[in-house]
């Protein structure tokens, strides 16, 4: 099979490329085209699409309403993180060091937010925060308050529910880059005098920091593309890029703003990852010094 | 736990606080599904928490709520497409770039693990354009082709990693003893790599099976979607309904991920 002037050992131990191809080809067609469709649609000026122009492009990037549900949609992204990593990495932590029973309790519990449907959690969220929801019951029982809060349609709302949402993408990287340290490092580390804290964050975390990195970019990523969460937790008064270029796609059936906003936002979260991934190649020469 | 250090405020403040925070974090993970399961049992009419009653009323509602039937078997006709599709072309593209140094494979790797960062909503919205713009109206299919684009990326990155653990030495002592590649294949890498298959099938299956951005752009009235159909309905009223099917899916979710657990280890291969 393999010609015949090729060394026999990588020949039955490697498979060809080419054997990649034919995914290589779906996705040329059906994700790399309609992105290049994606840009060109977002170059009309008009929404009968018949001349060329940048009016796309100005109209939002002018628009303080636009930039401003960029901004908004760029930050919840940042607060939802910050919240998974602040729960995330003490749950890794925690996992590592629990008995074999427990850590398969655990990861069942990590795991089945990520594989229930999206719809599924977020209607949980719906039932919590909502007026005759735990949280405003438990309050009002406990007497701290007299008339339910609103907690549903909020920005803090949304976060908690995203950072449920999202918690798994978080952990699990945090797990796989917690189990690689060597613990005689943080061992070594308390002989030598340094105090849980201290070596927590001068032996811990700085040899974490590739998964850090990685579990933070998927779950920025998948915050800001939330689009079940975002528009049920968050409703009518919060306007996010999905929902965006949502409207404008299906009820304004303004395509060529609609794949303008698509663009902006692609370029934005691709900026994001660069940042990420740059961050990381750093923080490896880092963990591996 | 604590190795020859003090046992001082530093030390309990330390293990103090992150247990505190983890258990938060797990009360934050289990909770709202705990809470949508015993909501689904209310005999009332309103998403009170804790429920006035209970009873199965709202799950012996679902036997007659025929377009969740609907959208429920248009959903899992196409995820079940999109899983077959997704495993034939990504274990093949696994194959492909798991040991490849190549620069092609890396770009190609790149290429194929994108759709999981990349907001899918715009990628939805893209490849509607595509759609219109080479006249194949919405259907069944294209729904198909724009599910295995964002659902492939799982197949690959499980088939990759357990590609990644097969010893070569297998492979050349298969090809020492005379067995064609091909042979080689069906009895040494396939048995040795199929839990990565089985894992990433599931999770590209569940994924498809809830994906409501893509799905969005690319169904119409006659594929109706369950995710869709169950977003729509409480996007216009609160129903106790979805509590109800809410409880199925979770149900269904927990059973096939115990059942994946045993046959492929998934949580060792989402790691």
């Amino acid at each position: 099979m393999a010609s015949t002037t090729a060394p026999s050992l990588p020949a039955v131990t490697a498979y060809e490329l080419k054997l990649a191809w034919p995914l290589g080809a779906f996705f040329i067609v059906f994700f790399v085209a309609p992105l290049i469709l994606l840009f060109i649609v977002s170059l009309y000026t008009d929404t009968s699409m018949t001349h060329f122009g940048l009016t796309q492009y100005a109209k939002f990037l002018l628009d303080p309403f636009s930039l401003k549900v960029l901004g908004s949609t760029l930050w919840l992204g940042v607060e939802v993180t910050a919240l998974c990593l602040l729960l995330g990495f003490p749950l890794a932590y925690v996992y590592l060091r629990v008995p074999g029973w427990a850590q398969g309790v655990l990861m069942l519990i990590v795991l089945l937010p990520l594989l229930t449907s999206v719809v599924v959690r977020t209607f949980a969220w719906i039932v919590i925060l909502g007026r005759q929801g735990i949280v405003n019951t438990a309050l009002i029982e406990l007497g701290l308050i007299d008339s339910p809060l609103r907690l549903l349609y909020t920005e803090g709302g949304v976060v908690v529910a995203l950072a449920q949402v999202q918690m798994p993408l978080m952990v699990l990287p945090l797990i796989t880059a917690l189990s690689r340290i060597d613990t005689n490092l943080s061992d070594a580390s308390a002989v030598l005098g340094a105090g849980a804290w201290r070596t927590f964050f001068k032996v811990t975390l700085p040899l974490t920091l590739p998964g850090i990195i990685a579990g933070c970019l998927l779950t920025y990523a998948a915050a800001l593309s939330a689009f079940i969460t975002q528009t049920l937790v968050g409703g009518g008064q919060m306007l996010f890029m999905p929902m965006y270029l949502y409207q404008q796609a299906s009820t304004l059936n303004n395509w060529p703003f609609a794949a303008a906003i698509s663009f902006i936002f692609l370029v934005a979260v691709l900026a994001v990852i660069t940042i990420f991934n740059m961050l990381g190649k750093i923080s490896q020469g880092y963990a591996n010094a | 736990m604590k190795l020859g250090g003090r046992n001082d405020l530093d030390t309990v403040s330390f293990y103090g606080v992150m247990i505190v925070l983890s258990a938060i974090c797990v009360v934050l993970l289990i909770a709202p599904t705990l809470i949508v399961l015993i909501v689904s049992f209310t005999s009332g009419f309103s998403l009170k928490f804790p429920p006035p009653g209970y009873s199965l009323r709202w799950y012996a509602a679902l036997i007659d709520a025929w377009q969740l039937h609907f959208a429920a078997l248009n959903s899992l006709k196409i995820a079940l497409w999109t899983t077959a599709i997704s495993i034939v072309l990504g274990v093949a593209a696994a194959l492909g770039i798991a040991r490849s140094k190549s620069w092609t494979a890396k770009v190609l790797d790149s290429l194929f693990m994108s759709p999981l960062v990349l907001p899918a909503l715009a990628f939805g919205l893209s490849a509607l354009m595509l759609f219109s713009v080479v006249g194949l109206p919405v259907s069944p299919l294209t729904l198909v082709i724009g599910h295995t684009i964002v659902c492939v990326p799982y197949v690959i990155r499980t088939s990759v990693a357990a590609l990644a653990q097969l010893d070569p030495v297998l492979l050349e002592s298969s090809a020492s003893l005379g067995a064609g590649r091909l042979y080689s294949f069906r009895r040494v890498t396939l048995p040795l790599i199929r839990p990565g298959i089985l894992a990433g099938g599931f999770i590209a299956f569940m994924s498809s099976f809830d994906n409501v951005p893509v799905s969005l752009f690319l169904r119409d009235a006659r594929t109706d979607m369950l995710p869709i159909r169950m977003w729509q309905d409480l996007e216009g009223k609160l129903d106790v309904t979805i509590a109800a099917v809410s409880g199925v899916l979770i149900v269904f979710t927990v059973a096939m991920m115990i059942l994946m657990e045993r046959v492929a280890g998934l949580s060792r291969r989402l790691r």
